[in-house]
């Protein structure tokens, strides 16, 4: 039995080791916020905050999940996830949505940790810097558990 | 005869002369409107000539709860264009709505009852704008009419106003809600009695908001999606949850008609979750919109179907699949390029080329590759189907909800009444789902668990490897030209597998919808043409990629046009409006198209004017002809596609190791009247990022019929430091054109102009794309 904590609330569910976050979220969760798009952590579409850390949960094993698992379906009560959320509805941001919830993940854990990030910030955090750490994070707890 | 030996006529006055009309409220004019746009819409071309046509039956698309909702039912696919809200704001502007008391639903596959529901062609608005007014017009009038009946007052006493029927002489009024069930009861007034409403009536349509080259003029009203979107309660295809769902993934033959030889399924069964495999029968050629075949793996969920398809042993059989076996993308440009040195079927000619090229002071001659590529839309393949007594229901993010119909009914050998097809929203289309087959495949597997939903997952690595494949083209072009650098000559022969290979046994040529597409549509003002298409076999699934055989032909022909104004030593921007000629309007069948998108070329001509127009201000707004900086250049390149006018001006920056930044994009275009300005907005900015990985990035190679990439880290498209860091949309004010389309007429001209502008920065000519690593030093 694996333990998840999502959105505050435990989850206890009979899943394999190393069933990728995403697919636990979605198929046996229940929760379809967090997208499929490529399964190795390229496009973003599957973020989602495990300690505040934007984090690809297609490569996520659930084993490795442990911590505080936080959804796009939570932003909605974040007072940072709904000014970003707010921001794209100003701007029309989304065109078809697919990966927007991924994209308001990325940039709602970039705010939190660096308030008044320049653009070459968010060129780096919505790019590249955070799926390496991701994977890193997720590779680490991965091997140790 | 020309355009303006045509305007004297009554019944020309057609919809080039509709806003101007209704702007100066000429009931003249909007009565001479009504008859040609019906006259039009059930002739041979537009709405009218599409499978199913149009309606505008106000009870098919607008219900009106009693507490005032107003619901739209919006019959097109939502795929990112933005259509459910601009189509909705059409209605609604119309119907005098308030914004807040709006919704849409949308329909499901039914082209009887809704009109054509195929979203391709960036028909969507230019073909159910008129419809949708003219619906919401007729709601309006039974609401009037239904508060007239009311009061006991005649009609012509009471107004709309916003949301409500009011009687000015008695001051009562009455909300939408509270007219409802009787407006409803009413016969449908006849179109004849219809009156739109005047331009400066209007709250929505043709109204600017949102972010403008950079500025938040205004907040974006309400998306009807948005708030779905950004909280992740948006239902993508994927997204559909039914109880009892098995999920399912597919081994696919890797060679495009292979089969399955053998099978060894005792590993996969073994899986946690895996609940059976299923052989799907090969499609054989031409596949048309059915599965390739290949084993589905069906467990309890999908990373369990993954898994089990790793533990999957196939042998597949390319006997049938002949030389598709053989297939190597490398070696295909090469007999392209060859068969390019030699005349082909001849598609358009005026003078002699031949001779004009022997006789010409200068000869230019070049040779241009785009390769294959995946539409790759961001939410991959995905259905969700179930079969119960000889029913099927199927979910499912499709572009061609008739075509799903038709395929799995056909797979089912059942009546066409007895599918359901439920049209989710779409995670970008492309073209890719166009193409149902990923849904019948559902079906094929959901034949096998009577009575339970299957969901069936493509994976990336599905997805591009077993793409409906944007044709790899070669186009080789020679122009001769004079003493003055002027052009005399112009021979352009094109080859790439043709569409129609899909559905038919390969006619190696193209058809008329793909040569229409900007190859013999070319605007060119020379005394000597000659356009040929030597023949090109298909050997993978050919398919719609977003503005399809435009991308080819405009890469070419705007590339090959810079290069002959180097050659002439002119300005490009001069050169190109010289070759363009004089403003004038060129009738399509004049140069040997036939088609024109399905629109009358007596409204919808070649205008090199609306051409010329778009050049002169996307080059003005870029500054153009400024001095050169060492290391940045400009480019320029425009085409006219889907009815519609784009140029498009790069600004970059080449460095010495061969980095590219892109600092500015201006793009200019012109649809003519625009329904909602915002989202053509937003669709000229998503084509330049795409174009930017046509240009630079994107492309599928094939070694043994097997395709090389398969994922994001090969198949490489646009991350933010690819986007330009400043991007202006110039549209241009042209409410007196017919309504041309915006979904994809943005993206021929974004590569061609971002490889002039690399030749302006560097010297170096692209002639091969992607861009790649061309521009490192050797």
């Amino acid at each position: 039995m694996i333990n998840l904590t999502i959105n505050g609330q435990q989850h206890e569910l009979d899943v394999p080791d190393n069933m990728p976050l995403l697919w636990a979220l979605r198929d046996v969760v229940g929760m379809k916020g967090t997208k499929f798009g490529c399964g190795i952590a390229q496009c973003g579409a599957c973020t989602v905050h495990l300690d505040g850390v934007a984090t690809r949960s297609c490569v996520t094993p659930v084993s490795a999940a442990k911590g505080e698992i936080t959804t796009i379906e939570a932003m909605a009560d974040d007072a940072v996830g709904q000014k970003v959320q707010q921001a794209w509805l100003d701007l029309g941001v989304a065109q078809c949505g697919y990966c927007q919830g991924g994209q308001i993940m990325n940039a709602t854990a970039l705010l939190k940790k660096t308030p008044k990030p320049d653009t070459r910030e968010i060129v780096d955090a919505m790019a590249y810097n955070r799926i390496l750490a991701a994977i890193e994070r997720a590779a680490d707890e991965e091997a140790t558990s | 005869m020309s355009r303006s030996d045509d305007t004297l006529l009554l019944a020309n006055v057609s919809r080039r002369g509709l806003l101007k009309g209704l702007a100066g409220g000429s009931a003249l004019l909007l009565a001479a409107r009504w008859d040609l746009s019906l006259a039009n819409e059930q002739s041979q071309f537009g709405a009218g000539a599409m499978p199913g046509g149009w309606v505008d039956n106000p009870n098919v698309f607008i219900h009106i709860d009693s507490d005032g909702m107003v619901t739209i039912i919006n019959n097109r696919a939502e795929m990112g264009q933005g259509i459910r809200t601009s189509l909705v704001m059409v209605a609604a502007d119309e119907l005098g709505a308030n914004w807040d008391r709006v919704q849409a639903r949308q329909a499901d596959g039914d082209q009887d009852k809704y009109g054509n529901q195929n979203t391709d062609g960036s028909r969507s608005m230019r073909h159910w704008y008129d419809p949708m007014r003219r619906a919401a017009a007729a709601a309006r009038l039974m609401l009037q009419q239904a508060a007239a009946d009311q009061w006991q007052v005649p009609v012509h006493e009471v107004r709309a106003g916003i949301h409500k029927v009011v009687h000015p002489a008695t001051g009562r009024e009455l909300d939408f809600g509270a007219l409802a069930e009787a407006a409803r009861a009413l016969d449908v007034p006849g179109r004849e009695t219809l009156v739109l409403k005047s331009d400066s009536e209007l709250r929505f349509i043709g109204k600017e908001s949102g972010l403008i080259n950079g500025e938040l003029k205004s907040a974006y009203p309400k998306a009807i999606d948005g708030e779905d979107i950004v909280t992740g309660k948006a239902i993508f295809g994927a997204d559909i949850e039914l109880e009892n769902t098995l999920y399912a993934v597919v081994a696919r033959p890797p060679v495009y008609g292979a089969k399955v030889k053998s099978l060894d399924d005792s590993e996969a069964l073994k899986v946690a979750g895996v609940k059976k495999t299923v052989r799907i029968e090969g499609s054989g050629q031409p596949a048309a919109f059915s599965p390739l075949g290949g084993v589905a793996v069906v467990a309890t969920n999908t990373w369990a179907a993954m898994e089990g398809r790793r533990a999957l042993k196939i042998e597949w059989d390319n006997a049938p699949a002949g030389d598709n076996a053989d297939y190597t993308s490398d070696a295909y440009r090469e007999s392209l390029e060859k068969a390019a040195q030699s005349p082909g079927k001849v598609i358009r000619q005026s003078g002699d080329v031949e001779a004009a090229l022997k006789q010409a002071d200068k000869r230019v001659s070049a040779t241009y590759y785009m390769p294959h590529m995946a539409q790759a839309p961001m939410e991959p393949p995905v259905a969700v189907v179930r079969i119960n007594n000889g029913k099927a229901e199927a979910w499912a993010p499709v572009q061609n909800p008739r075509a799903t119909r038709e395929g799995i009914a056909g797979l089912l050998e059942i009546d066409m009444e007895n599918v359901t097809v439920h049209q989710t929203l779409l995670g970008g289309g492309f073209g890719r789902k166009s193409k149902p087959d990923f849904v019948i495949e559902a079906a094929r597997v959901a034949k096998e668990f009577e009575g339970q939903p299957i969901k069936l997952q493509w994976s990336r690595e599905d997805d591009i490897q077993h793409a409906y494949f944007h044709a790899a083209s070669v186009d080789h072009l020679e122009a001769g030209l004079d003493g003055e650098g002027k052009a005399t000559s112009w021979r352009h022969r094109t080859l790439s597998p043709s569409i129609v290979s899909l559905f038919a046994p390969d006619p190696k040529h193209k058809g008329a919808f793909e040569l229409g597409m900007g190859f013999n549509t070319m605007p060119f003002s020379i005394p000597s043409i000659r356009l040929e298409n030597p023949p090109a076999p298909a050997h993978v699934r050919i398919g719609w990629f977003r503005s399809v055989y435009n991308l080819p032909h405009a890469w070419a022909i705007q590339s090959f046009a810079h290069e002959m104004a180097e050659a002439a030593g002119k300005d490009h921007r001069d050169y190109v409006l010289d070759l363009l000629g004089p403003g004038r309007e060129v009738h399509n069948l004049t140069v040997g198209d036939g088609w024109n998108y399905g629109e009358d070329p007596d409204q919808h001509p070649i205008d090199v004017a609306r051409m010329r127009r778009v050049i002169e201000r996307a080059t003005e707004e870029a500054g153009w002809g400024r001095e050169p900086q060492n290391g940045r250049g400009l480019g320029l390149a425009f085409h006219h596609s889907f009815v519609s006018y784009t140029a498009i001006v790069f600004d970059v920056e080449v460095g010495d190791g061969g980095e590219l930044t892109i600092h500015r994009a201006d793009i200019a275009f012109d649809c003519g009247p625009q329904a909602n300005p915002e989202r053509i907005r937003s669709q000229m900015e998503g084509s330049i990022v795409m174009g930017i990985g046509v240009a630079l990035q994107s492309e599928v190679s094939f070694k043994d019929g097997i395709a090389q990439q398969s994922n994001f880290d090969k198949y490489l498209i646009p991350r933010m430091p690819d986007a330009p860091e400043v991007v202006r949309v110039h549209l241009i004010d042209n409410p007196d054109d017919a309504m041309g389309g915006a979904g994809e007429p943005g993206l021929p001209p974004v590569a061609p102009a971002l490889c002039n502008a690399i030749y302006a920065a560097t010297g170096k000519r692209i002639r091969r794309l992607p861009v790649g690593n061309q521009l490192q030093p050797s």
